[in-house]
């Protein structure tokens, strides 16, 4: 027998772990199953803090919010059963915007598995589909090896969470195991080997085309790759599009940017993907709200594919290029080997079409406060270097449409899954993370109501976070397509029964305001945005109000609608050439 | 088009569903899969035949690459391989037919391996093919049960991993108090 100091127990382990990849907090809710883990890291609390959320589900997207300000694994540690399944939602949510997560789930005993024990679940089999990986442990011995893999998993190419499923028994049992210094699992199966001839191909392809356009998305901020997309964009002169993941992986106040794309992107911007003859996919997936009808998308174009993950190639849009890898290092190559264009004519034409259907709204003095305006006010008084999170609707496009982001990490929003609920929590994680930032949530009235209890996570650690809700009591983009499609009958969207979001910010000790014209709304962002405590503002905006351009679900560009009155499907450029 | 797809995954729990688990999530039709061991204990392998068009192999090959515990993944179909697959049927044979069946079973090259007062069970081995060949032959004669095991394939001449040997620690196990706490 070992001598009994060396023996470690697996909770030990697993902090042990945890310190020596460099985690210094961690979100969850105790419970049975998970108790000696919490133990352990009580014990090493002066090391990691172990942040006590109301709800797990708030738990998981702080993590989130943490590991996407900063690139960080977020980690996440609950109990089994209803403290596992109550982070389904967010481990989705985190494998569909591929972040970095490590989730450590209790579970009962291992002699109790699979005998319907107290708070007993299949968590690796609920997971299984929405994780990059996921474990169960089944001896002590394979613990540690299993927590280095799960770290290198989760933020090694294309990120993703990785749930660590950890038997109450063996927490407690203990060993004198070794630590192995790194993963059992290689590099090469996340981040694939360069084809450098591909590279001189693309190359050769920018120097013929007229009309290129880069759309990139997600994946330059994934790669740390701002910077190296930066300089490609300026040293080639090619306008840029980004998808929703990828605002601030390029400064949204340069000219070369011609704003986001997809379902509520630019007139512009879809047009130009419309129009392009050399579309550069960076970093993105093609997904069916950037693409709308698969048949019609960017019909005239040469299709380049520059992806760290294998399977994102050709899964949507048959491409005629694909370049595999780091992007950082493909970016660094392909700019070396690129020049300088004017494409005078080209700019010519997308700013003829921005010039005919801008980004824009009309705010009245005394009219209703609209959204847009309110926004529009955030990134005047924020100057545009607040982190902002969102929830998920309306709030949210009009949030990517009028914040203009110039620096990656700071738009941190549930694109992929959709979850709403995710932007307040979510603006908690990045708050602990950078604790003197300005962190706003740009939320709605109905989205908030669904993790609103993480309000005493708030007050208790004095996080200077700010709640904007946009409260136009709907559920506002589902009430858009019903004023769209479904004839205005508001099935289920209207929110009759709201709470006052004053007092109930003030039930938890935080300060509430409200505003219902746009000078009230002016004033109260000017006087709370810059403040460093918590506060919620809650602005009564028009609830008619769409947002716009709309590319409808599964049609073209050459569908756009650009606003209420105004439907130009049938004068459509386009459309118009190619019916000829 | 039909692909036969070769999988060589870690032996672990779970890892059969993570792969069933997968088709399912995504949509892809499997034909057969079977799953068995290797000469190596810390690997089984898995024959898979997959329905789709080049777009969907495509995405079935990566797919199951990304998987953390698959080793190898091969599609068979584009190399130079041998496929067998095996079937026990049982069949009607009164005194009136039996020469009728032995005469196809010989022609096959199949085997009886139980003969009853009423019925044999009959034993074949080969490609896919000849196997439905022969059930079609069969069925006039009244087929009473049949199961197959799916296609196991095998690449000519190639060799996908290397032998792993496995750690022995040990570990002091908790005590019942300590996990009823």
């Amino acid at each position: 027998m070992p001598a009994k100091n060396i023996l470690k127990s697996g909770a030990d382990i697993v902090v042990d772990i945890l310190l020596e990849e460099g985690v210094t907090i961690a979100w969850g809710i105790t419970g049975g199953a998970i108790l000696p883990v919490y133990d352990a890291l009580y014990k090493k609390r002066d090391k990691i803090r172990l942040i006590d959320t109301k709800h797990e589900q708030g738990a998981i997207h702080m993590a989130e919010g943490f590991a996407k300000s900063t690139g960080q694994v977020g980690v996440c540690i609950v109990t089994s059963g209803p403290g596992a399944t109550n982070i389904v939602t967010g481990l989705a949510d985190a494998y569909m915007d591929s972040v970095p997560i490590v989730a450590i789930t209790g579970q009962v005993a291992t002699s109790l598995i699979g005998t319907d024990a107290f708070q007993e679940a299949d968590v690796v089999g609920i997971t299984r589909s929405c994780t990059k990986h996921n474990f169960l442990i089944h001896n002590l011995a394979e613990l540690p090896q299993i927590m280095r893999d799960a770290f290198f998993i989760a933020r090694t190419g294309r990120p993703g969470p990785v749930l660590i499923d950890l038997p109450k028994d063996i927490a407690v049992s203990s060993a004198d195991l070794s630590i192995p210094k790194k993963p059992s699992i290689e590099l090469s199966r996340f981040v694939p080997e360069i084809d450098s001839n591909k590279i001189k191909v693309v190359a050769d392809l920018i120097q013929k085309s007229k009309k290129p356009v880069i759309y990139a998305g997600g994946g330059i901020i994934h790669a740390n790759a701002a910077s190296e997309l930066k300089e490609f964009v300026k040293k080639t002169n090619i306008p840029i599009t980004l998808t929703l993941m990828g605002l601030g992986s390029f400064p949204g106040s340069d000219k070369q940017f011609i704003d986001m794309l997809g379902m509520h992107g630019s007139y512009r911007a879809n047009m130009a993907v419309m129009e392009c003859d050399l579309l550069i996919a960076i970093g993105s997936r093609f997904d069916d709200r950037v693409t709308g009808k698969l048949s019609e998308f960017s019909p005239q174009s040469k299709k380049v594919h520059i992806d760290v993950d294998p399977t994102s190639i050709g899964k949507n849009v048959p491409v005629d290029v694909s370049i595999l890898g780091n992007l950082k290092t493909i970016l660094k190559r392909l700019t070396q080997l690129s020049h300088y264009q004017e494409y005078k004519e080209w700019y010519q034409q997308l700013n003829e079409w921005n010039a005919k259907h801008p980004f824009g709204f009309d705010q009245k003095p005394n009219q209703k406060i609209l959204p847009q305006f309110a926004i529009s006010e955030i990134f005047r008084i924020t100057k545009g270097q607040a982190f902002i999170t969102t929830e998920v609707g309306q709030h949210q496009m009009w949030a990517a449409q009028f914040y203009k982001f110039d620096y990656p990490r700071h738009w941190i929003t549930s694109g992929g899954l959709g979850t709403m609920g995710f932007g307040f929590p979510a603006a908690v994680g990045v708050q602990f993370a950078h604790p003197h930032a300005n962190v706003i949530d740009i939320a709605g009235d109905g989205s908030f109501q669904m993790t609103l209890q993480e309000l005493a996570v708030v007050r208790e650690y004095k996080l200077p976070v700010k709640i904007v809700i946009l409260n136009n009591r709907f559920m506002g983009m589902v009430k858009q397509w019903q004023d769209l499609h479904f004839e205005k009958r508001y099935a289920s969207t209207s929110i009759p029964a709201q709470p006052d979001f004053v007092k109930l910010a003030e039930a938890y000790g935080i300060q509430g305001y409200r505003a219902s014209t746009p000078s009230e709304a002016t004033r109260i962002l000017e006087k709370t945005l810059n403040r460093s405590e918590a506060c919620l503002i809650d602005i009564i905006v028009d609830e008619n109000e769409h947002v716009y351009p709309m590319v409808p679900a599964g049609k073209s560009v050459r569908d756009i609608v650009l606003s209420k009155q105004e439907n130009i499907s049938s004068t459509h450029g386009v459309y118009k050439r190619r019916k000829k | 088009m039909r692909h036969t797809i070769s999988v060589l995954v870690q032996n672990h729990p779970g890892v059969l569903s993570r792969v069933t688990n997968l088709f399912s999530a995504r949509g892809y039709n499997i034909d057969s899969l079977v799953v068995g061991t290797t000469e190596n204990e810390k690997f089984s392998r898995m024959t898979i035949v997959v329905d789709g068009d080049d777009r969907i192999i495509d995405q079935v090959e990566k797919q199951l690459k990304k998987l953390i515990e698959v080793k190898t993944v091969v599609d068979l179909s584009k190399e130079d391989f041998i496929s067998r697959d095996l079937a026990l049927i049982k069949i009607k044979a009164e005194k009136s037919n039996r020469n009728e069946v032995m005469d196809i079973i010989q022609a096959f090259n199949a085997k009886i391996v139980d003969v009853g007062l009423k019925s044999f069970v009959i034993e074949v081995t080969g490609k896919e093919s000849k196997i439905n060949a022969m059930i079609e032959l069969l069925k006039s004669f009244g087929i009473l049960e049949l199961v197959r095991t799916g296609e196991v394939a095998i690449a000519r001449g190639k060799r996908f991993y290397e032998n792993v040997a496995p750690t022995k620690i040990k570990v002091q196990l908790a005590s019942e108090d300590q996990i009823n706490l």
